[in-house]
């Protein structure tokens, strides 16, 4: 029973739950991770599933990785290696093509083509972004204040928050307050003429969550992106050599070498509560093992529906968590390829965009129909698509001339109509593979194998409650401290001793690590 | 991916350095030869052709265009009848700088309007409910730079236009080889000087070409580049875009922007005109005194030489204009910062633009500037002196 003995139980190896127990094991604890799969990551992994090519079957890029986490846990040490996505090609559907680049004056070219106007708005857009992320990046780090709160951990946290937003420029501060409540489309309307740069740009406001671009509340979602940087740059993407998988084996790495045990096949079936404190997690084949402090990476619905025996809970936190929105659109297609897709808009010489972002999003109309077609339980017949040939970057993601394509699809119900099931996969995969081949004619004829995550495998492959990529909607009424509960945003529970590290809670999806740290800043704070 | 110039193939017929540089988003020669040296000796003693298309240029017509510009820039615009040309900056409604550039009338309801970075929108918003059209015509006009003594006596052997009584900041329409031109007696080096406005077709642009170097011939001209125009800017304390400020539209602070009046453009603010973007700010400021002065800066090249003889070294003459930010000091505090600095073949003198607050800003007293000496940072004294630098008779001139 002894060994079964640690300061610190991780429920769920996923990013978080790793850099989680990475950060508690560097204070000095002793600190289990149980991992339900038989690998490590959650959805930040990369899998062959088909001989020789390396599959990006759920999160492919990296932004919003804190660069503290990359510091702090000397990641690059532990194996990671960015490398940052130089540019976007959008192509359209009259032939002609949108593109942008790291560069300044080859963005100004290629947008100026579309507009005049747009190309010097762009510049002025991208710097008023870079400045509002600036202002809210230091929130990315923080425990949530308790605004109704007045003890003097709250009241001196909201004077911080109360200080970021006072350095604004005014002008700024304005433009925040109005983003935070517009839609994405709303919002770039105001900047821009040109649909395929609405579009594409408003992507942002889109990604991952079940809305569309006119849907307010997408500009925070917009906002959200563009507190990602890589190396500095704000607003970069990078793919990390191995896929995201190669992240989680580099934080796993970190935390092991700080003496973390990770177990893998080991699917918790329940936290064990005694008195309303938790004690421990019992297995599904029926280990049981305890701990002071346990954690969970899961999602807030799959930790307090199903983790956690519901009379354990107030109703209201019980309620909480049960309206906490979470339907996902977001689906994940592979292509295994016996060549490059050849885009009929590709300009001769510029081949190069290959190797970034390829957005199918070629105006607003075109991303707000894909969301209409699935709102009432379908999916988009024209499907939004940001696809990446990672094999472009690290020719070790596929076998010699062979590549890999990585599509990010939207949208697709995770309540669809009468439920998912194998026939519907393949139905959707086909509408995903046709939409792009209309761009890219060669594309069937190159196709060695086909794979597609929707909601419902990414929920039962991962454990993800309808599939969502961020453990709930970014939405206005659930970000900060109202993240996943008003009560209970900062990482604590109703129940003494469980503590939340997931994507359920501040600041929220994406691969950041910032849940993870901030959940053992917090833990620490009550058990240093 | 960078656009190249109208008279490119003109111009990289000439390189022999393989020295090429962007100047907004254009492909434009550095320096011609392996150094700057005879480029920027040619712009001061002869005359040197430098190839100004990459300049942004925009039309505006309509029957309001006069308000527009009015509304738009510092300068009283309707100071400048038909055919002449006047400089301005222009700001936001904070007073803060955007752009500098010319403004030329070309006749009636007709101006065009240069600028560093491009402009069209910032136009375009401002000109909200009047009657102007604007046109960027940016790529449609190439612009050469004949800058330096001879520049008159050689444009005369090609055009009978009267350029003897041509005055500063005036133009002419002419031809030159048989192909419409427009000079204007203005230029970035204060030197005498014209630019040449044509279209940027081939033809025209060959013949305007071929027909100035070929008369160039007889007068010593040079094709020159950046590395040679900027020594002649610094000289002339004329201010750069992106290096002696950074534009209000640019700025990630407000720390980093910068106003006409502390760039010593008070000259170029017309207070009589009505109101303008940014004049409520700029008298604001007026009232209350700027927070800091563009100033020019003359470092001891005494003090520079001894210490480097001290080291058993030559000195290394800044030849090529540098563009750092290096804190100036009184008394161990940081009082301001550099922008640009050069040596000055023609003063004799190693010469640096730089912004310092106004009671340090008074010409004749001295900061202090850490410069490298071989291996080591030195202190050395600097002493604000009045700009410009260089400012010979012969810029304004009449025959």
């Amino acid at each position: 029973m002894n060994n079964h003995r640690y300061d610190a139980i991780v429920i769920g190896g996923g990013h978080n739950g790793l850099v989680n127990a990475a950060y508690l094991a560097k204070a000095g604890k002793r600190v289990l991770v149980l991992e339900r799969r038989h690998t490590v990551g959650g959805a930040t992994i990369t899998e062959e599933i088909y001989p020789g090519f390396k599959y990006l079957i759920a999160s492919y890029l990296i932004s919003m990785l804190r660069p503290e986490v990359i510091q702090e846990l000397e990641l690059a040490r532990h194996g990671l290696e960015l490398m940052p996505l130089e540019s976007t090609f959008v192509p359209l559907p009259n032939g002609n093509y949108l593109a942008d680049w790291p560069d300044h004056d080859a963005t100004k070219y290629e947008i100026g083509r579309h507009s005049l106007r747009d190309a010097e708005a762009y510049d002025e857009y991208s710097r008023t972004m870079r400045r509002l992320a600036i202002a809210l990046r230091p929130l990315l780090g923080m425990i949530p204040p308790d605004p109704t709160s007045v003890t003097p951990n709250d009241l001196a946290t909201m004077a911080k928050v109360s200080g970021l937003l006072g350095q604004m420029r005014k002008d700024d501060f304005h433009l925040l307050a109005r983003l935070m409540t517009m839609s994405a489309a709303d919002f770039l309307d105001e900047w821009f003429e040109g649909e395929a740069l609405k579009g594409t740009k408003s992507t942002s406001g889109i990604i991952g969550t079940f809305m569309g671009p006119r849907t307010p509340g997408t500009g925070y979602v917009l906002l959200h992106h563009y507190l990602g940087e890589v190396d500095g740059v704000f607003r970069s993407w990078a793919f990390a050599r191995g896929g995201t998988g190669a992240l989680s084996q580099a934080i796993a790495s970190a935390a092991r070498e700080a003496g973390v045990e990770i177990k893998v096949n080991a699917s918790v079936a329940q936290v064990i509560v005694k008195n309303g404190v938790a004690t421990g997690v019992a297995l599904e084949n029926g280990d049981e093992y305890f701990a002071d402090i346990i954690v969970s990476n899961a999602d807030a619905k799959r930790t307090f529906l199903k983790l956690v025996d519901e009379k354990d809970l107030p109703t209201e936190f019980v309620n909480d968590v049960k309206r906490f929105r979470i339907s996902s659109p977001a689906c994940k297609v592979n292509l295994a390829l016996d060549g490059l897709p050849q885009f009929t808009s590709m300009p001769k010489g510029k081949e190069a965009l290959l190797r970034g972002s390829i957005e199918i999003a070629p105006s607003i109309d075109y991303l707000e129909r894909a969301y209409d077609d699935a709102k009432y339980g379908g999916w988009s017949r024209k499907p939004f698509m940001d696809a990446l040939i990672p094999s472009l970057l690290d020719p070790g993601m596929a076998p010699p001339g062979k590549h890999i394509m990585s599509m990010f699809v939207e949208y697709a119900s995770s309540d669809l109509e009468g439920g998912w099931n194998e026939e519907k996969k393949a139905e959707f995969l086909d509408i995903v593979i046709d939409t792009l081949a209309e761009y890219a004619p060669n594309l069937k004829n190159i196709i060695l194998h086909k794979h597609i995550m929707t909601p419902w495998d990414l929920e039962n492959t991962f454990g993800l409650t309808a599939g969502h990529i961020f453990h709930g909607e970014l939405a206005l009424q659930q970000i900060f401290f109202l993240r996943p509960s008003p009560q209970w945003s900062n990482y604590r529970t109703p129940i003494q001793n469980l503590y939340m590290c997931g994507s359920s809670t501040h600041p929220g999806g994406c691969i950041t690590g910032a849940p993870g740290r901030n959940a053992a800043l917090a833990i620490l704070e009550d058990r240093p | 991916m960078l656009k190249t110039s109208p008279f490119h193939s003109h111009t990289s017929a000439l390189m022999q350095a393989n020295q090429w540089r962007r100047w907004a988003g254009y492909t434009a020669a550095s320096a011609y030869e392996m150094t700057h040296d005879r480029e920027y000796l040619a712009l001061r003693n002869a005359c040197a052709l430098i190839d100004v298309s990459p300049l942004c240029k925009y039309q505006v017509t309509g029957q309001d265009s006069l308000r527009f510009l009015n509304r738009l820039v510092t300068r009283d615009v309707s100071k400048a009848p038909i055919g002449g040309m006047l400089y301005t900056p222009w700001c936001d409604s904070r007073g803060k700088i955007i752009d500098d550039g010319t403004i030329a009338h070309l006749g009636e309801n007709n101006y065009r309007l240069t600028s560093a970075e491009p402009n069209f929108r910032w136009l375009q918003d401002n000109a909200s409910g009047l009657q102007v059209e604007i046109k960027d015509v940016s790529d449609q006009i190439g612009a050469l730079a004949l800058q330096g003594p001879k520049s008159r006596q050689l444009l005369m052997t090609l055009t009978d236009a009267p350029l003897a009584s041509l005055k500063y900041y005036n133009f002419v329409n002419t031809t030159i080889a048989d192909t419409p031109v427009m000079i204007s007696r203005t230029g970035y080096t204060g030197d005498l000087g014209y630019e040449i406005w044509l279209n940027a077709d081939e033809t025209s642009t060959k013949r305007v070409w071929e027909a100035i170097t070929m008369a160039g011939r007889a007068f010593a001209m040079q094709p020159a580049g950046i590395w040679a125009l900027d020594v002649a800017r610094i000289e002339a304390g004329l201010i750069m875009l992106d290096i002696d400020y950074t534009p209000a539209n640019k700025a990630m602070t407000d720390g980093q922007t910068s106003t006409p009046l502390e760039l010593g453009l008070d000259w170029a603010i017309s207070w009589k005109k009505g109101n303008f973007i940014g004049r409520k700010a700029l008298l604001d400021e007026k009232q209350r005194g700027s927070s800091s002065l563009l100033v020019g800066l003359e470092i001891d090249h005494n003090q520079f030489e001894r210490e480097h003889h001290e080291l058993g070294l030559t000195v290394p003459y800044p030849f090529t204009a540098w563009r750092s930010m290096i804190p100036l000091h009184s008394n161990g505090t940081q009082v301001g910062y550099t922008t640009s600095g050069v040596w000055s073949p023609t003063l004799k003198k190693y010469i640096v633009l730089a912004h310092l607050q106004p009671k340090f800003a008074t010409p004749g007293n001295v900061v202090t500037i850490d410069l490298d000496v071989d291996r080591y940072r030195r202190p050395f004294k600097a002493k604000v002196t009045k700009l410009p630098f260089f400012n010979p008779a012969r810029k304004k001139d009449i025959l």
